[in-house]
């Protein structure tokens, strides 16, 4: 490969703008810069150098400023787009097609859309991660590309730097300063460069003075703490790292935590109080009678022993008592299980009198618990009701006749009972349901006459568990430290050069805040007697308001 | 010639490294959700259930053998479907050295027994009360069939109904040689 060598003798790397040994100019572009463009130093950007190999054409893809500002633009319409409609993960529909149903029913046929084309559920859709992560490699890539060079460049910086460098400088300055300071000029302005904080090097009858170098870095620890952070998130997927479930559990139910195992939850009690004031005006007319006040849920937590398998729940350790509240999470060993949800009143227990028709007298009250029904219930010696069957979720007859149940719930229980009385040894057979009886036999004697409900209530827990967030404690500081380090620090240069008729040659540069560095300028001139510098493109305003205004005079 | 050569390398090995990251990011989130984390080929987890006999049944001592687990619950009308089927299958193969396990969810012993009197079964069946071993085995939708070989290995993973023939052919895959 060709190198690019500058008038200095200096090989520069091709693409390089600035030579990097004396400063000269060395594209035409730069040559023909009244002011030259200091950006990464007028370094080689590597991926303009080689466009030969497929590495090379992904490598310079990725590294192109264009195409990572366009990532960021997609990546931000898209995710905003994703929150029009809220997400699937937070619709309580419990399958594909009721999902699919539920936006089209609520949103009409921009809902439709909006699931077809994967917006519901777009945080897991494989286009949109791999854009955030193409929006990752950009951003590694071209940190490596620009930042590598400009730090090679900014660690070799000569302090001599040739004329066609200083004077293509925004802020230059030329002339003489009064022949009594002359000799030992360089030494006062050293001196005072150092008071102002500068670091100065001098290479004979040249000076450098540099402040705030390592604020040029800032942009690339910014995106350290970026990728630091993209780490974090990915990473969420991974098992073990992050968990996010959800479980339903009734009063008096032991459950095996979802997401942390080993781990089993028992619901003691569930609490919902409303705060007893008279309904305000506001809630009136909000329709609102009661203000939640407590959303509590008893619990004890249990750990299986260390060597037990799963379902073996015979040696259950209690880790905690604890009552779970808004706000107030149960926490152990990372997990955190929060208060999400509740149900009121499911019902637990139906009882019923064994009822003589006719008469209305009651041989006894059976009780028949619904999570955990009986055989048969004993009133006395020769009274007892045999429970036949039991429908928890009863939806009515398949094509068969037979009573069927939609689900384990006791939602709409439904029984067949065999009534065991002194009249009929052999029993008379019922199908109770609720507000519907059936007796097959045709006309019984007895019936089972409904006489009370018990219920239960249920909660609703989500469990949490996050490892990755020191990683993006870590990434967001380093962001933030990147961020401010870019932005309130300024990289200052000012070169000096003497010549030996005493004519003093000065050049300025700052990636930021010129206004900063002209008082630092102003500082130093005065104190050493230096000719006024002038700004290069203040000039250029002017120019371009005096053309302006001659124009205006013409008009007129 | 050499300094370009062992550019492209760098670049080449970076891009490599990021691509690798990502794409095994991106897969294991989609298998996550998509697929069982239980995949064939793995060791099936060993869990203890008690039956409705009132014996603990437990996986590892099947070692040897072939299992077949179903899970499955009273109101589910596929589970039911596919339950003669496999009671005939069981008589069938017991005798080759080949187990059938059914799994309930979480109801009552009442429901249990009653619901395989009716369907005149007669398979080994154990409850799983705090839905642990579901949740070990990752079973969201039932009935949910995994085949089990004589090394403890998962060999196949089958939700929904199957016919008697999938099950006839499941079995023979787990038959100890």
């Amino acid at each position: 490969m060709e190198k690019n060598v500058c008038v200095c003798g200096h090989e520069n790397p091709v693409g390089t703008k600035i030579c990097v040994n004396c400063g000269r100019p060395l594209t035409e572009e730069a040559k023909s810069q009244k002011v030259l463009d200091m950006k990464y130093d007028g370094s080689a950007i590597r991926s303009k150098t080689y466009n030969k190999s497929i590495v090379d054409k992904v490598w310079n893809f990725f590294s192109s400023v264009k195409v990572g500002v366009a990532l960021i633009i997609i990546t931000l319409v898209v995710s905003s787009i994703g929150t029009i409609l809220k997400q699937e993960a937070f619709v309580a529909a419990g399958n594909e097609a009721g999902r699919a149903a539920f936006y089209e029913d609520s949103y009409g046929s921009f809902g439709k859309l909006y699931y077809t084309l994967g917006f519901s559920d777009l945080y897991n859709q494989i286009w949109y991660l791999v854009l955030v992560a193409m929006l990752g490699i950009s951003i590694i890539v071209a940190s490596i590309d620009r930042g590598i060079p400009l730090h090679k460049s900014l660690k070799n910086q000569r302090v001599r730097r040739h004329e066609s460098f200083m004077k293509r400088q925004r802020v230059i300055a030329e002339g003489y300063v009064p022949s009594s300071d002359s000799s030992k000029v360089l030494d006062v302005v050293e001196e005072k460069m150092k008071k102002l904080n500068y670091k100065v090097r001098r290479d004979g009858e040249a000076l450098l003075a540099e402040k705030g170098r390592f604020s040029r870095y800032g942009p690339y620890i910014n995106h350290v703490g970026l990728i630091i952070f993209l780490i974090g998130v990915l990473m969420h997927k991974f098992p073990g790292v992050y968990v996010d479930e959800s479980m339903w559990i009734r009063e008096g139910e032991t459950r095996a935590i979802p997401g942390m195992e080993g781990y089993f939850l028992e619901n003691k009690q569930f609490i919902f109080e409303t705060h007893d004031n008279d309904p305000t005006t506001a809630q009136i007319q909000q329709g609102v009678n009661a203000v939640a006040k407590n959303y509590q849920t008893d619990i004890v937590l249990y750990k299986q022993a260390e060597d037990a398998l799963p379902g073996q729940t015979d040696n259950l350790e209690v880790v905690k008592e604890y009552s779970i509240r808004v706000n107030h999470p149960l926490e152990h060993n990372g997990y955190a299980l929060y208060q999400m949800d509740f149900r009121l009143n499911e019902l637990k227990e139906m009882s019923f009198q064994l009822t003589n028709k006719e008469t209305g007298e009651a041989l006894g009250e059976v009780a028949v618990d619904l999570r955990n029904p009986k055989k048969e219930y004993v009133i006395d010696e020769n009274t007892k009701v045999e429970l036949m069957e039991f429908y928890p979720d009863f939806s009515g007859f398949n094509n068969e006749g037979e009573p069927q149940t939609l689900s384990p719930n006791p939602n709409n229980p439904a029984f067949i009972f065999n009534m065991i009385t002194p009249e009929h040894p052999d029993g008379e057979i019922s199908f109770v349901a609720i507000q519907q009886t059936v007796e097959p036999a045709g006309d019984n004697t007895y019936k089972m006459a409904f006489s009370g409900i018990d219920t239960i209530n249920m909660s609703g827990l989500t469990i949490r568990m996050d490892k990755t967030i020191p990683i993006l404690f870590v990434g967001g500081f380093i962001f933030l430290l990147g961020l401010a380090i870019g932005s309130y620090w300024n990289h200052r240069r000012i070169w000096i050069q003497q010549f030996e008729n005493g004519q003093i040659r000065l050049a300025a540069h700052t990636n930021k805040n010129w206004f900063s560095i002209k008082k630092d300028l102003d500082a130093i001139t005065e104190h050493a007697h230096l000719p006024q510098y002038i700004d290069q493109l203040d000039d250029e305003k002017d120019k371009d308001k005096d053309e302006e205004n001659d124009q205006e005079d013409q008009k007129n | 010639m050499d300094k370009k050569r062992k550019r492209s390398i760098i670049r080449g090995v970076i891009l490599a490294v990021l691509l690798v990251a990502i794409g095994f990011t991106i897969y294991s989130s989609f298998t996550k959700d998509k697929v069982e984390l239980l995949a064939v080929g793995d060791t099936a987890p060993d869990f203890e259930l008690v039956g409705l006999d009132g014996t603990k049944h437990r996986l590892s001592d099947y070692r040897g053998e072939g299992v077949m687990l179903n899970f499955w619950g009273t109101w589910c009308e596929p589970c039911k479907r596919e339950m003669p089927a496999m009671d005939r299958q069981y008589e069938a193969f017991k005798d080759q050295g080949v187990n059938l396990l059914t799994i309930n969810i979480a109801q009552s012993e009442f429901e249990v027994q009653n619901f395989l009197n009716n369907l005149g079964v007669d398979f080994p069946t154990v409850i799983d009360k705090t839905r642990d071993v579901m949740t070990a085995y990752n079973v969201i939708d039932l009935p949910a069939s995994i085949f089990i070989n004589p090394d403890g290995k998962v060999l196949k993973i089958k939700t929904g109904e199957m016919k008697e023939a999938d099950i006839i052919s499941h079995m023979e895959m787990i038959k100890p040689e």
